[in-house]
């Protein structure tokens, strides 16, 4: 599916200055003449990038929240014909079932065959009802793990995308073994030989996402967001009432910058102006960027360095006391 | 999707059930059966009702010294407790919500860590504290996991873990998301060396820990009717509008799914955690 800035129909509340702005531009590009209109136009252009600026300098962590779950955000496969060069779809986890939620297959990154597995999201009732609201049961992550044994096999580097809000919680996934599935991922992942390069690229929602989310390189797009649970579900914990979300995302520090300065994430990926939303092509681009230069860089390293640096690089986070003896 | 799952008040109402009959405290009523039972007689069976064979909820010490062979029990790492990394606050500052509980439970953490031995045998031992914020995982505790495998690594022994918790502790944010792959890392450094890890998942093991070592045992036991699972039946019953049968998500359940090995009673794991080890590593 291309995936392109006149897709996105939806405006959030603090993009509204912005868009009407925008709006004016394009009537004045289109039936505007005469030297007059093109200074207008001009004007207006500079008044758009700086309102733009404005606009996303201040956003407040809970806009940012807005932001990872538009719903014209770029998913999985809205990605993946930008950023790779060729793609093959596979299926299925050969114990159950093929879990939409979770998409992955083989790829190209310039020269690079790989391993891409990711989350994936719906757009409309109908897909997302097929892609369980990007929410994984427990085939969609052994999916992932019998891909990552597959780029093992054939010594190719695995690329995650992770965008969910967590994994499913139903009848069924109780019964094949959620717990058991992510606790599994997360001991592949660790003690897989070969690269492991991960892009938070909207909601990086608990151990659903950590599934496929233990890496060598850890990376955030700009306006996506990680957390051990979504800002409603903290607040209706705490203190009984969803509605305290927006307090609950700022309690939590669940941005990139945020996450990158408690050293969980290893690099943030800048997105288009006014967000990936607004051009997911540039975004990907972005991202091919990133991606490209981190495979490389592990590619250069012995698999059991590669393994005991990933451990050790997971083993140095946390904040706790000891008192010295 | 609530990450943290919502147990913690289960345990209020478990506890409210364990109605002390007045005078004097030295009975009660068993809340399967509704037995009153002895303290005494429930203090013999390793707090089991002896009628029914409902497992109460024990804490951390007290499992370890069931465990371990008499005053073998060295404890490691007593002194590691949390910070308040993200300086979070909801009706309290974390901090103190911390000091408080401290105080009331008696532990400076929601495990209890430290070297001991089974049958004469060492065995990196530890045990979840529930009442410790509902055994959640935050930074201490996802280190204090971490330096028990590293414990077993060095001394090429066994490693036993208790699990009782309701999963990652909200409060430390990401970070205690990422106590799970810690652990994981130091389980997996563990995993080279042949010796057997054996979880065994009390009531109640969901969340982030059910989501990690919990289940990443070589054998893994449970006490029965434990409430095991990754989301809360709270928040199962929220996602799907209806009621989940009783059975749901226990032990047994568990067993018939195919996610454990076997449903063991509390006086016997010492002696069977013993016999597993002789015939994995023996
Ligand atoms: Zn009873």
């Amino acid at each position: 599916m291309l995936h392109n800035p006149t897709m996105a129909t939806y405006f959030l509340p603090f993009e509204k200055p912005l868009v009407e702005l925008e709006r004016k531009l394009q009537e004045l590009k289109e039936f505007g003449t005469g030297n007059r209109v093109q200074d207008e136009i001009k004007r207006l252009e500079r008044r758009a990038l700086r309102l733009r600026e404005e606009i996303f300098r201040g956003l407040t962590r809970w806009q940012i929240v807005q932001l990872a779950r538009h719903p014209s955000r770029p998913f999985t496969l809205d990605y993946v014909p930008h950023v790779f060069d060729e793609f093959v779809e596979l299926h299925g986890d050969r114990r159950f079932a093929d879990d939409a939620s979770i998409v992955g297959g083989l790829a190209r990154l310039g020269g690079r065959p790989l391993v891409v597995i990711g989350h994936q999201k719906g757009r409309g009732t109908k897909d997302n009802i097929h892609r369980n609201f990007g929410s994984p049961r427990p085939e969609g992550y052994r999916k992932a793990k019998r891909l990552m044994r597959l780029a093992e096999r054939f010594e190719r580097p695995v690329v995650t995308f992770v965008d969910t809000q967590g994994a499913y919680p139903g009848v069924g996934a109780e019964e094949r073994g959620q717990a058991e599935a992510i606790a599994a991922n997360l001991q592949a992942m660790m003690e897989l030989r070969v690269p492991i390069v991960t892009a938070i690229i909207g909601e990086g929602g608990s151990g659903g996402a950590l599934a496929i989310a233990v890496a060598d390189r850890v990376m955030m797009l700009e306006f996506s967001i990680y957390s051990v649970i979504t800002p409603e579900g903290c607040a209706s914990i705490l203190w009984r009432d969803s509605g305290r979300a927006e307090q609950a995302a700022d309690a939590l520090r669940l941005t990139a910058p945020d996450l990158f300065g408690l050293g969980v994430v290893d690099e943030i990926v800048r997105e288009a102006p006014g967000g990936a939303q607004r051009d997911s092509v540039l975004t990907a681009g972005h991202l091919r960027e990133a991606l490209i230069r981190h495979v490389d860089e592990l590619g250069a390293l012995e698999p059991e360095e590669r393994v005991n640096r990933r451990i050790a690089k997971y083993r140095r986070l946390g904040v706790f006391h000891e008192e010295q003896r | 999707m609530a990450w943290f799952t919502k147990v913690a008040p289960g345990l209020k109402v478990r506890a409210e059930t364990r109605v002390k009959v007045p005078e004097g405290g030295l009975w009660q009523r068993c809340p399967d059966c509704s037995e009153i039972i002895y303290n005494e007689e429930i203090e013999k069976n390793c707090q089991v009702c002896p009628r029914c064979l409902h497992h109460f909820r024990i804490g951390a010490r007290q499992r370890i010294e069931m465990t371990c062979d008499p005053s073998s029990f060295v404890e490691h790492d007593a002194d590691l407790t949390a910070a308040d990394p993200l300086d979070f606050r909801d009706s309290k500052r974390y901090r103190d919500r911390i000091r408080g509980v401290r105080r009331s439970v008696g532990e400076n953490e929601a495990i209890v860590c430290g070297m001991g031995r089974l049958g004469g045998r060492p065995i990196s031992i530890g045990a979840f504290e529930f009442g410790f914020l509902g055994g959640s995982m935050g930074s201490a505790v996802g280190e204090k996991v971490a330096r028990l495998f590293d414990r077993a690594t060095e001394h090429r022994c066994p490693a036993i873990i208790f699990c009782a918790s309701g999963g990652a502790r909200m409060q430390e944010g990401v970070l205690s998301l990422m106590q799970m792959a810690k652990t994981t890392g130091a389980l997996a450094q563990f995993r080279r060396v042949r010796q057997p890890y054996l979880p065994v998942l009390t009531d109640p093991t969901t969340g982030g820990v059910a989501a990690s070592f919990a289940m990443q045992g070589d054998v893994c036991l449970a006490e029965p009717k434990a409430l095991v699972g990754f989301a809360g039946p709270r928040v199962i019953e929220q996602t799907i509008r209806q009621t989940l049968p009783p059975d749901f998500q226990r032990s047994e359940f568990l067993v018939e799914h195919g996610m454990v090995d076997l449903i063991v009673a509390r006086p016997q794991i010492p002696e069977t955690l013993g016999k597993l080890i002789d015939l994995l590593a023996g």
